[in-house]
């Protein structure tokens, strides 16, 4: 993945966790897990809106908006899956504000390139690569329609 | 057995009522020397969001499995673990998770792997405690760090490799995957990736009994006259027979063997912790698809 192909905003969140050693990556993901974004008010009663990410063994639920090219990514998963809410609300951060063909360039190896696989385990981050396909997936989707 | 076990009346019929503690008891016994409450969850951060006072926490992916090989930490890794999470040999250890106890019988189960003799459920698992709106903690304790002995695993009485289970064809498997999971039906759209095996279906000759039918809404364990009329009239075991049980990679298995095994007293269960993953994927053996278990195949 070359640097170039990786916007600022996702760029400084994969150096926030790699600056740190593995137990301290586990906290930093906690915090994001805390940080994902309520629903905005016109969301909130539209679960039809929304996708549910099959790959992660809790129920979490991706919708994206594109307005005038630019990307709002909403995500809901329940407390007791923090680490699925962690990894939402990385993608949500990171994505939210980006152009779309920004984030179709993005590299599906994201995930990875975080340093969790040690903390996590490499089958927990499938979780959030299946995230990140499915909000490129309806990128595409709303763009053709 | 270094604490009294839970007396509560709800145990009584099961054939060790020993492995389980209910919610209650354990509130009023934390902290108490010898007993050590453990953490084991599906998801790694749960625990740092809150935690059962003085609980410690191990996760099966990076404490319980070895980090190259295919298989469980070897026993002088286990006594590392153990010296750090502060249980010895005689401790009684307490072990609740989310997910209905999913991974804590697998903590559970590979703990027996290792013969330590006393390892109890906590019934109804995180949800239960929660429900009843008993406390978490965010403090994480500080161990002292014992001497747990160097104990080999003993892996031949209660886990099955895939040539126990190819011999083993022809007794009763249990399958305790989701019937989608059972007859072979994709459980996610094309072009998704797809975590699993090569093939979807199960084992010939497996009978579908999903692991959650053992327990009720609030995540404990279902009466014995209850997993009487699921495990012997609905899935036909009856006393004296070997049984293997698998689900996708052990995990939900272990919640079923925990059942099979401790609370309806069948003495020779098996989890085959390779699970779906291996055999649906392994070269040269059979599998059925749809509802039906399917012929045993011939050799």
């Amino acid at each position: 993945m070359s640097e170039q192909q990786i916007p600022t905003q996702l760029a400084e969140i994969r150096d926030d966790f790699l600056e740190l050693e593995l137990k301290n990556r586990l906290q930093l993901l906690l915090e994001f897990a805390n940080e994902l974004p309520e629903l905005p008010e016109r969301y909130r009663d539209h679960p039809d809106l929304f996708e549910r990410v099959e790959e992660c063994q809790s129920p979490v639920f991706i919708f994206i908006e594109v307005d005038n090219d630019t990307v709002q990514m909403f995500a809901t998963a329940p407390p007791e899956a923090p680490t699925t809410r962690g990894f939402a609300s990385i993608l949500a951060q990171g994505l939210s504000g980006l152009s779309t063909q920004e984030v179709l360039d993005l590299s599906d190896e994201y995930p990875q390139s975080l340093g969790l696989a040690k903390a996590v385990s490499p089958l927990r981050l499938r979780g959030m690569t299946g995230m990140l396909a499915r909000a490129k997936r309806q990128i595409r989707l709303k763009s053709i329609t | 057995m270094t604490i009294e076990r839970d007396p509560a009346p709800q145990f009584l019929e099961f054939s060790h009522p020993e492995r389980l503690v209910s919610a209650e008891w354990l509130e009023q016994r934390l902290e108490t020397p010898g007993l050590v409450v453990v953490e084991s969850d599906e998801d790694v951060l749960l625990y740092e969001t809150g935690h059962i006072r003085g609980a410690v926490k191990i996760d099966w992916h990076t404490d319980l499995n070895d980090p190259v090989t295919r298989d469980y930490i070897d026993g002088e890794r286990f006594a590392e673990l153990m010296s750090r999470c502060g249980i010895s040999r005689d401790t009684t250890v307490v072990i609740y998770g989310d997910k209905t106890n999913w991974w804590a019988a697998y903590a559970l189960w590979v703990f027996t792997l290792f013969g330590h003799d006393d390892v109890r459920l906590l019934d109804g698992g995180r949800a239960k405690w929660e429900a009843d709106g008993r406390e978490y903690t965010l403090e994480t304790p500080t161990p002292t760090a014992t001497e747990y002995p160097i104990v080999e695993r003993n892996d031949s009485t209660i886990r099955a490799f895939r040539d126990d289970v190819l011999t083993h064809l022809g007794n009763p498997l249990i399958d305790v995957r989701s019937p989608e999971e059972y007859s072979g039906e994709r459980t996610t759209a094309p072009a998704y990736p797809e975590e699993g095996a090569l093939r979807a279906g199960h084992i010939p000759s497996a009978q579908s009994v999903p692991w959650s039918k053992a327990v009720a809404d609030d995540g404990t364990f279902r009466p014995l006259s209850e997993l009487d009329a699921i495990y012997r009239k609905g899935a036909g075991l009856q006393d004296g027979d070997e049984i293997v049980a698998y689900c996708r990679i052990g995990e939900r298995s272990s919640h079923t063997w925990f059942v099979l095994n401790y609370l309806m007293g069948f003495d020779n269960v098996r989890n085959y912790d390779g699970s779906w993953t291996e055999w649906g994927s392994l070269v040269a053996v059979p599998i059925a698809t749809g509802e039906e278990p399917g012929e045993v195949p011939s050799r």
